[in-house]
């Protein structure tokens, strides 16, 4: 059965799966060291799966797919700033229902502009290019080096690199400049950094507004990288994988984007194993495999919650005391 | 003069308008789809409410959502936020289904009727259990692993219908048709004037249902433990309630709710499991409690509305090929966002209305 499992092929597709999550889960880790949760990543990879593949197929531009995608998901961002922030509204339910609106509004919306269902055309040259290496050419035939730099960090789109770049970048942000600093303040203590002269509300929306680029990645990379395609609902939960990742890397970029990358593998999995057959249980049937990763999820939650630490007034609008 | 606003106020007037600026975004998007909105509430209203059949159908609709709306208000009584009524629907829908496929050719009509009821509260309750033990003992957040439960069970009862249930040599993935004597009986027949609608004696249940929903939480101890721990834990803890308890018993009533919903679907109408019934009747739910602020007349109110949607939008979509029935989706979106998360948009401008009329009176 082993022969069948191609362990090499799984790393490969382990990086090409975790950019979905690693995008959603740094944005919605700005979101949530501010003391806002944000539900709503799922509607907000959705919204800018479907308006950069739309923008990237009229355009024929990718680049101009993945903008447009980011100015979208900053909207909604902002919207949901309005809600929780200014309105204090229930943030919960403020994620949920963007997530139910956007999952109609999209569908609609392809079916009004493209007529297929509700997917848009296949992008063709619109989609995003793979890298090649320099120098991928001499190495491609020695063994191990040729796959090692040729397949498993070459010759990936630029959005991958964006993607493993992001996370060193964001720890140094959270934790080594004064912005992480206020942030961190603003969703532990918001009346302490309030008191110290930080502007609560200020940087919760600046907060979401980098919430809403990050995430919108995370959509282009579904629709314009990976299948070259808007689908209907083509999200699957990606945003609260990616939640479910923060939790499990307790609010830290690092231990997160681990965790991104486990839910990366166990996709990888998903794949290899459809189609096995294992001594004694035969074919596992491809829709029990679609369960792998929300089974993982509730078992990583109910292992880890107790443990991990979330920022202290996540959830909670702040109201300034007289 | 107060400085809050009365409660006929906040129960009735902001809610209306809540909904009203949910039903303008609409009105304006379906506008910028091409579409004249004043011309569509016309096919709307006219075909849910106006023509006695679909009036049948947007009853027969109703009375999922009363059951589903329920199961999401009970819960968020308790202060939780159980996103996976879908899920419980559908779990329930198996443990109904089973139940009849075992008995139908053997108990009494009847008989097997009352079980496959019992095994529709019981699988779906079941289905709630777990998220509720994991957030009693272990934290783990509700709404998370409910949304995970709801892919989990669209996986399972994938596997689970295309493996055990769809009859030998046919190819439509649901399972076979229920004996005649396990329908629900048709209300039609007793009011021949809604037509051919599926409107079946659910609509009676679901009201019974509201009525013990009401009772109990407003008029018995226990109702008033269960909406301690929801306002505030801490407090309802030191008073001696317990509150891992109180989560898990809330939850396996509200996946009880979510699992009765199946009967009016099932046993109602199609006669047998399809592949995903539901069809997003639990997260209508959510906008439901939501919108009828967990009161039983406020949920049966939102439940005709979201009936009427439905039915009306299935009409509306027939004749207008721009406004889809996923247009309803974005919709129930709306309302949750102007209901729920945005209730007090509306309450300062309103509070300052009514002080200016007090001061004058």
């Amino acid at each position: 059965m082993f022969d069948d499992i191609q362990f090499s092929s799984m790393l490969v597709s382990t990086i090409r799966n975790a950019p979905v999550l690693i995008f959603a889960a740094m944005a919605g880790l700005f979101a949530e060291r501010s003391g806002v949760v944000d539900l709503a990543l799922e509607g907000k990879i959705l919204a800018s799966a479907f308006v950069s593949a739309a923008v990237a197929f009229t355009t024929q531009n990718p680049w101009l797919g993945i903008a447009a995608g980011a100015g979208i998901s900053a909207v909604i961002a902002l919207l949901q700033g309005f809600v929780s922030i200014t309105q204090k509204g229930n943030q919960l339910v403020c994620g949920i229902a963007v997530n139910i609106a956007l999952s109609g509004l999209t569908f609609v919306l392809a079916q009004y502009f493209f007529q297929q269902g509700g997917r848009t055309p296949d992008l063709g040259q619109a989609r995003l290019f793979d890298i090649t290496l320099p120098g991928a050419q001499m190495v491609a035939d020695v063994p191990f080096l040729g796959w090692f730099y040729t397949k498993l960090i070459g010759g990936h789109s630029a959005l991958v690199y964006l993607a493993f770049a992001l996370i060193p970048i964001v720890h140094w942000i959270i934790f080594h400049s004064s912005f992480g600093l206020r942030l961190r303040a603003v969703g532990d203590n918001p009346h302490a950094a309030d008191a110290a002269g930080v502007h609560v509300e200020r940087t919760r929306f600046i907060a979401l507004l980098i919430c809403g680029v990050l995430c919108s990645f995370s959509g282009a990379y579904l629709s314009i990288v990976q299948s070259g395609f808007f689908l209907r609902d083509m999200s699957a939960g990606n945003g609260f994988l990616a939640l479910t990742a923060l939790v499990f890397g307790n609010w830290r970029p690092l231990h997160t984007a681990m965790g991104c990358l486990m839910f990366g593998f166990f996709a990888a999995l998903q794949i290899q194993i459809e189609g096995v057959v294992f001594p004694g249980i035969g074919k596992i049937p491809g829709s029990l495999i679609q369960m792998i990763p929300y089974v993982v999820t509730v078992i990583v939650l109910a292992g880890f919650m107790a443990k991990s630490v979330a920022p202290k007034s996540i959830g909670m609008p702040f109201v300034k005391s007289r | 003069m107060s400085d809050v606003l009365p409660r006929w106020m906040t129960a009735i007037v902001l809610p209306i308008l809540n909904l009203l600026s949910a039903l303008l975004v609409a009105g304006l998007v379906i506008y910028l789809l091409g579409e004249s909105p004043t011309e569509s509430l016309g096919i709307l209203i006219n075909s849910a409410v106006l023509q006695s059949e679909g009036l049948g159908y947007t009853l027969f609709y109703a009375s999922t959502f009363i059951f589903t709306g329920l199961s999401v208000a009970i819960a968020m009584q308790a202060g939780l936020f159980n996103i996976g009524s879908e899920g419980q629907m559908y779990i329930g829908g198996l443990g109904l289904t089973w139940m009849v496929l075992a008995f139908d050719s053997s108990l009494p009509g009847w008989l097997v009727i009352v079980l496959a009821i019992i095994a529709a509260m019981t699988f779906g309750a079941a289905w709630a259990f777990i998220p509720a033990y994991l957030q009693a003992k272990r934290g783990s957040h509700i709404v998370v692993t409910t949304i995970m439960f709801n892919f989990i069970a669209a996986s399972l009862m994938n596997y689970i219908i295309v493996a055990f249930l769809i009859p030998q040599g046919q190819q439509n993935t649901a399972s076979r048709l229920f004996a005649e004597s396990a329908w629900l009986p048709k209300l039609t027949s007793y009011f021949p004037v809604l037509g051919n609608s599926p409107l079946n004696i659910s609509f009676i249940l679901a009201i019974i249902a509201l009525v013990i929903y009401g009772l109990t939480l407003h008029r018995t101890a226990w109702g008033f433990q269960l909406r301690a721990a929801g306002l505030n834990k801490h407090a309802a803890h030191f008073a001696g309630v317990s509150i891992s308890k109180t989560i898990i018993i809330a939850m396996l009533i509200s996946g009880a709710l979510a699992g009765v919903a199946s009967v009016n679907t099932i046993l109602g109408s199609t006669h047998y499991l399809n592949l995903n019934f539901p069809a997003g009747a639990g997260f209508i739910g959510i906008a439901i409690a939501l919108m009828g602020r967990q009161h039983p007349v406020g949920i049966l109110l939102s439940s005709l509305l979201f009936g009427a949607l439905i039915q009306g939008g299935l009409d509306l979509s027939m004749e207008k090929s721009n406004i889809p029935p996923e247009t309803f989706i974005f919709i129930q979106g709306l309302i949750i966002l102007f209901c729920g998360a945005m209730e007090n948009l509306y309450a300062p401008a309103l509070l300052k209305l009514y002080q200016s009329f007090g001061k004058k009176g």
